[in-house]
């Protein structure tokens, strides 16, 4: 069974396979051309305070998302 | 026809390093992305052929999210034979834009950059297989080193279109990337390193955020401890051996008179007094060259190094929770980091954000509450003699003017704020050439920048006073200065000087006698009302005069608020 919950609901230092991005061509293609794609597995490093951004690990690079943005990547946990 | 090359490639992956391999250019680079927000033009002599090179801004991919991903969109029509550079430590998401190139049809050679820290992170890459499923020329090259550049100078002269490349959707690119990664590369696991867990360190908020206070406060301890060593060991030394010829040349022009005005200006005392003499060859020399310079100095060495070791992104990434409050993003604080040395470049490094509101925030904020070293100087020079409290002061409400005007603006400036998203490049040791080298243009930059204006600055100075401008001034301006600020309506002439050179303002302040309140309230004011008009020019440029009207507004009207404000807490009346 697949579990899919937004990447904002994981926690520090959890690992999940994302499954969708939620958003319009642009907003798909700048995630996937700077490495978050479907299938890649995603570590969340760290959440920043306050609604604060999230980095996230994906293949050895971080990246920092903001909130919004990662409310938008739907991740597989099962 | 000369024929033109266009180096294109993700942000970070080192495209201007092999640019200035290239054609031997000095070019900015750094350990963030973003960095060339420009493109970069320069000349490639081979095989008795001229090229000229374009360093076009990095982009994730041919359509523009951006400015600087249109800049290099435009770049690319241009393009007889096309650079793309990819940072062979990142090779998937690197091959999208490689793909969508390849489709433009236009003659291509690859560089695989950033080569030999595969090995150290244990990637393997097939080149000769890479170069047979791209079908055009991949060399390996650490641009650092200049190694491969030979290699790629001589593919760049043989290349030639190949077959016809017909296009495809984003969605058949993907699978084709990912045919290609499983094909030419091997990742080895790999362990935890000290690397990464100083990585790690300076991103959790627990740990991270006290040591960013601690590296800012670091920073600036360098940049005082560079500033004062040089002052005290070199400029001043230099300055005194300097005083016997100006007093020589003083006599000789008889000690008064409209030449020895503008040339030494006034004796004070019978000497001169570097600071408050105001003439050309007096003050027009010590004021940038003996106070400002040397911090500019400690400032861009200290710059160049937070830079190269990738510590800014970080930085951002802490600090975005506060600019996402004020229409901005984490990204908002490179601007601040660069206008702290010179508004100029700082509001040139706001084209990194993405919207129009972001950019026109981050650029009016940069104006109102960023004091420039000049400034800084500025500050320090007329405050100095009164405590470290009163400068600390001057820059706590900076800091609250910063903070105030940004959640204003974001209320009522329209437009998006898009989020943060931004890649954290690994730390790397920084090199010390390159970071004496990047300083060392940077100075270069700044002194071109600052002596035209200097010399004007202090040549206009002496014109108006001759021509009795000033005191027409003091007199019309009096009101606001008096009844408003609380200061000495001949204060005002030292705001108009401000304008072309904040620095010079020193001098004129300091013969007024005002108290150190008084001095508190002009300082604060003297770096909010205008910026320079060297940035003014480039705001002008960068956010269209519209805009440039609506910042000017904002500058106006926060100096009027926070000069009364201050007048009240500090003066009393």
């Amino acid at each position: 069974m697949k579990l899919m919950i937004p990447l904002t609901r994981l926690n520090e230092g959890d690992g999940a396979t994302i499954a969708r991005l939620d958003g319009g061509g642009q907003f798909q293609r700048k995630l996937r051309t700077s490495g978050i794609r479907e299938g890649k597995t995603i570590t969340i490093l760290t959440k920043q305070p306050f609604n604060g951004p999230i980095v996230v690990e994906i293949d050895g690079r971080e990246t920092t998302i903001g909130r919004g943005m990662a409310q938008r990547i739907i991740v597989d946990v099962s | 026809m000369k024929k033109i090359i266009v180096l294109m490639g993700n942000p970070n992956v080192g495209k201007s390093v092999v640019f200035s391999r290239l054609t031997g250019a000095k070019v900015i680079t750094s350990n963030y992305p973003g960095t060339t927000v420009d493109y970069c033009q320069g000349c490639l002599r081979l095989d008795r052929k001229k090229y000229d090179i374009i360093d076009a801004p990095g982009a994730y991919s041919l359509e523009p999210t951006n400015r600087a991903e249109e800049v290099a969109v435009e770049m690319l029509e241009k393009a007889d034979v096309v650079l793309n550079v990819l940072d062979a430590t990142n090779l998937e998401r690197n091959l999208f834009m490689a793909l969508e190139l390849l489709e433009r049809n236009i003659p291509m050679v690859v560089a695989l950059n950033i080569w030999d820290e595969t090995k150290h992170i244990g990637i393997d890459i097939d080149v000769k297989k890479l170069e047979k499923l791209l079908n055009v020329p991949v060399i390996p090259t650490v641009a650092l080193t200049g190694q491969g550049i030979k290699g790629l100078v001589e593919n760049i002269s043989a290349a030639e279109t190949r077959d016809v490349v017909e296009p495809t959707s984003e969605e058949e690119k993907w699978s084709k990337i990912g045919r290609i990664i499983k094909e030419v590369q091997r990742v080895k696991h790999r362990h935890h390193t000290l690397k990464d867990r100083i990585s790690d360190a300076t991103i959790k908020p627990v740990t991270g955020i006290p040591i960013a206070f601690f590296v800012i406060f670091l920073a600036f301890w360098f940049v005082r401890f560079i500033g004062e060593g040089l002052i005290n060991f070199a400029f001043n030394p230099i300055f005194e051996a300097y005083r016997p010829l100006a007093m020589d040349l003083s006599q000789s022009l008889g000690g008064a008179g409209t030449l020895h005005n503008i040339l030494i200006g006034e004796l004070i005392g019978g000497e001169i007094d570097f600071v408050e003499s105001l003439g050309v060859l007096t003050t027009g020399l010590y004021v940038p060259f003996g106070m400002v310079l040397p911090y500019i100095i400690g400032f861009y060495l200290m710059l160049s190094l937070l830079e190269d070791t990738g510590y800014l992104p970080r930085l951002a990434t802490l600090s975005d929770t506060i600019f996402h409050k004020l229409g901005m993003h984490g990204h908002g604080i490179i601007p601040i980091f660069l206008g702290m040395g010179c508004n100029v470049p700082g509001t040139l490094a706001t084209r990194t954000l993405e919207t129009r509101k972001q950019r026109f925030i981050a650029a009016t904020l940069l104006a109102v509450s960023v004091p420039c070293m000049a400034q800084i100087a500025m500050i320090f020079g007329i405050l100095g003699p009164h405590g470290i409290g009163y400068i600390f002061i001057v820059f706590l409400t900076l800091f609250f003017v910063y903070i105030g005007t940004g959640l204003i603006l974001n209320r009522f400036v329209k437009g998006e704020s898009p989020e943060i998203f931004m890649e954290i490049p690994p730390y790397r040791r920084p090199s010390l050439i390159t970071i004496l080298k990047k300083t060392w243009m940077r100075i270069k930059w700044f002194l071109s920048e600052a002596i035209p204006y200097l010399f004007l600055g202090v040549l206009l100075v002496n014109i108006l006073y001759a021509i009795g401008f000033f005191d027409l001034m003091g007199n019309l301006f009096a009101p606001v200065m008096e009844g408003l600020l609380g200061l000495p309506g001949e204060a005002a002439p030292s705001l108009m000087v401000g304008f072309v050179r904040k620095d010079l303002a020193v001098g004129m302040l300091l013969p007024l006698g005002m108290s150190a309140a008084q001095l508190t309230v002009t300082a604060v004011v003297l770096t909010m009302y205008f910026p320079c008009v060297a940035t003014f020019v480039v705001m002008m440029k960068e956010l269209g005069y519209r805009d440039m009207i609506k910042a000017a507004l904002v500058m106006v009207c926060a100096v009027l608020f926070v000069g009364s404000i201050m007048r009240l807490i500090l003066l009393g009346v």
